[in-house]
């Protein structure tokens, strides 16, 4: 029994610290996009060129945002996980419809 | 805390229990008292509508007043009575069909009731202060931007604030189910209005922000000066009706949907029977839901959005017709071979299905977009839709309290009476809403106040008025039901209607905790499955213990009448800016009672397990 909790605990600490080790990671890489970011306009290159590797950047900024900080890769977050999904979906399609199909 | 304590307290100490109140059930009455009453508000408009078009070039009513009557009934129907009365449905019997103890957060659950009650005074107020909004329901810009008066600032404010209230139930009922379903209750046991709850919070999740943007921006063109919809300063005003339909669509959905869910769990327990199809039942909603946010510009074909918008929308909308297909013949073969019972409740869900089908049906002929030119802003269209809203959800909503009423009070609503209800209001909602597809078709125009002699249209009108009268007479009669019920019928046990689900397998009215050990369920419909595995009870998941329950709260109250406050002050301000004072005072108000509520730990009470015990032994 008492080693069982041993196991458990020692498996537990690993995780931790592997999750602390992506969290260091993720967290430097964010700081870096937000430098290549600031640095990409600051260079006045084409706005053609900027504007989309922005929004690329900014979008896996969230993505490390969601599942690295707040957890949403773990168990029991399926639900929130697909709110937000079916949320940014219906948003999409809303304003695709809206900009390729009806504003003339 | 069993409910004899609770009478024999004076007038005064009820009050303020109702006031405070964060139980689910207790709220659920509340929801229900303030969308009766404003039912009977916007029927009342209703009448006077109809009186007024009985005959060609009537003045039963000024023009003006008559824009003001149909702007009110449309906003009243939809916000202040349907969407309360659905939030009652919900708050009764979704905590009980899941077998939880309260709402996931019954604080915001109350701030919800009391949000929309001030919303709804506000946008009513507009009669005494100088007249009420008369831009129609759907308030479309420039003319809701530029109409004299504060009329339209009454409905800006009324649904800003009561359509927070709304977001605010939505959420809390979307984490509720997500969140506190008893052990073994998984998605796919959940009784089809626990189902219908879920999907139509999600809607209202999803739908409500679009309202709130388009009701800012009109707030802003109205009251600060700012063009959004003002073409000649770069606004454009067709944006009001993307917004207002991207909430509008979703919208009809949310009403529907619960009614739904109330005729699958009405119908499968009168006929004896399981639910035909659930999965289907389950997948049908869920789609309805989804294809719900990708319509809302079948009510703009006229605006001119060119042929690829109007045939890619027109698709989509009859798309819909196959999930609510699904479930019409689901209903059918649930009714097929089973035991059936006919009453109130189920009388109203057999009037349902072939009412529904015809506004679906009318709703398909409706999304042809070429043929909707010719029916778009004619009484087709005012007949669609209240064959689908008045034979969907008021029929719905009548079902769920026939059904729910002895769940909620412990009494049985009378029967002949309900019958009486039952049968002027069917045949008067078809005598007032049939004829007015030919109307329609013979290009009788909506919202206009009056029509002219010798267009054959003065005995149709003269029909259709003559049902509002039976509809008005069937909704009197179940007002004096309530009352007489409320006086004269014996007390019933836990479950009258030999039920199929969660709510039934407690005391009626459940006690103020609900289940006194949580429930564990075994499957669809559990108390059924219990039934006939001889058992006379749900099997609990724990032993008996302490129960935590939230405290009683008056700051929901004082918080949105903090918002009602500032209401009428953005509303004034434009005449004289000292009004500015009341916009401070109530955001005051409002703003130093979240920072109560953030600061002060209210941690809720216990009732102990030898409390419990107790009343077990009374029982």
């Amino acid at each position: 029994m008492a080693e069982n909790t041993n196991i458990h605990e020692n498996y537990k600490r690993k995780k931790n610290k592997e999750e602390m080790k992506q969290q260091v990671i993720t967290f430097a890489l964010m700081i870096v996009f937000t430098l290549i970011a600031f640095g990409m306009v600051k260079a006045d290159l084409s706005k053609l060129f900027v504007i989309p590797i922005l929004l690329v950047l900014a979008a896996v900024q969230v993505g490390f945002q969601l599942y690295y900080f707040m957890h949403m890769s773990h168990k029991g977050h399926e639900m929130p996980a697909l709110m937000i999904y079916a949320g940014a979906f219906v948003a999409f399609m809303t304003v695709l419809t809206l900009s390729v199909l009806i504003w003339w | 805390m069993s409910t004899a304590v609770a009478q024999k307290k004076g007038f005064g100490a009820f009050i303020w229990d109702y006031l405070t109140t964060v139980d689910h059930k207790k709220i659920a009455h509340l929801y229900l008292v303030a969308g009766g009453l404003f039912f009977l508000v916007g029927g009342l408009e209703a009448l006077m509508i109809r009186i007024q078009l009985i005959k060609p070039d009537n003045d039963f009513v000024s023009a003006g007043f008559y824009n003001e009557l149909l702007t009110m009934h449309g906003t009243t129907m939809i916000f202040l009575a349907a969407m309360p009365l659905i939030f009652a449905i919900l708050n009764a019997v979704v905590p009980l069909q899941i077998g939880a103890r309260d709402v996931a957060f019954p604080f915001l659950n109350s701030l919800g009731f009391w949000l929309f009650l001030f919303g709804g005074l506000i946008l009513n107020c507009g009669w005494f202060l100088g007249g009420a909004p008369d831009a129609g329901w759907t308030a479309y810009a420039p003319l809701s931007a530029v109409s004299p008066g504060h009329g339209v600032d009454f409905y800006v404010l009324g649904l800003q604030i009561s359509g927070a209230g709304t977001l605010i139930g939505g959420i809390n009922f979307l984490v509720t189910i997500i969140n506190m379903r008893a052990p073994g209750m998984t998605y796919m046991r959940m009784p089809l209005f626990t189902w219908t709850a879920l999907v139509t919070s999600t809607l209202i999740l999803f739908a409500f922000p679009a309202l709130t943007v388009g009701l800012f921006l009109l707030m802003f063109d109205r009251l600060f000066g700012a063009g959004f919809f003002n073409a000649s300063m770069g606004g454009n005003s067709v944006i009001w009706e993307h917004l207002f339909w991207i909430f509008g669509h979703p919208e009809v959905y949310i009403l529907i949907l619960p009614a739904f869910g109330v005729f699958s769990d009405v119908l499968s327990t009168f006929s004896k029977k399981r639910l035909f199809g659930y999965t289907a039942m389950v997948f049908a909603t869920t789609l309805i839901g989804f294809l719900g946010f990708m319509v809302w510009a079948h009510h703009m074909f006229a605006t001119g959005l060119g042929p690829a918008a109007n045939s890619i929308f027109a698709i989509a909308t009859m798309a819909i017709a196959v999930p609510t297909g699904i479930k019409i013949f689901n209903w059918l073969f649930t009714l097929w071979g089973g035991t059936i019972t006919i009453n109130s409740a189920m009388l109203w869900a057999l009037g349902f299905i072939p009412s529904f089908t015809i506004g679906g049906t009318t709703g398909v002929m409706l999304a042809a977009a070429a043929a909707d030119y010719q029916y778009h802003d004619t009484y087709f269209v005012v007949a669609h839709f209240h064959y689908v809203i008045v034979g969907g959800v008021v029929f719905g909503l009548f079902a769920a309290m026939h059904y729910w009423w002895p769940k909620m009070f412990g009494k049985i609503l009378n029967e002949t009476l309900g019958q009486i209800t039952f049968w002027t209001f069917f045949a008067g909602f078809h005598l007032t809403f049939f004829i007015q597809h030919f109307l329609g078709l013979m290009g009788m125009p909506r919202r206009y106040w009056t029509f002219l002699p010798g267009q054959h249209l003065d005995t149709g009108n003269l029909v259709s008025s003559i049902g509002a009268f039976f509809m008005a007479f069937g909704a009197i009669v179940f007002v004096i039901n309530v009352i007489y019920t409320s006086v004269k019928a014996p007390k019933v046990s836990g479950d009258p209607w030999d039920g199929r689900t969660l709510e039934w397998s407690i005391p009626s009215p459940p006690p103020h905790y609900n289940f006194k050990q949580t429930p564990l369920v075994r499957g669809l419909d559990p108390l059924w499955i219990e039934k006939m595995e001889g058992r006379k009870g749900i099997t609990p998941a724990e032993p008996l213990d302490d129960i935590h329950m939230p405290n009683p709260s008056i700051l929901p109250f004082i918080m949105s009448l903090g918002l009602f406050i500032a209401g009428f002050g953005f509303i004034y301000q434009v005449d004289n800016l000292s009004y500015l004072w009341l916009v401070i005072l109530g955001m005051g108000i409002t703003l130093g009672c979240m920072l109560t509520r953030s600061v002060k730990d209210d941690l809720g009470h216990h009732i102990h397990k030898e409390d419990l015990e107790e009343e077990g032994a009374e029982q």
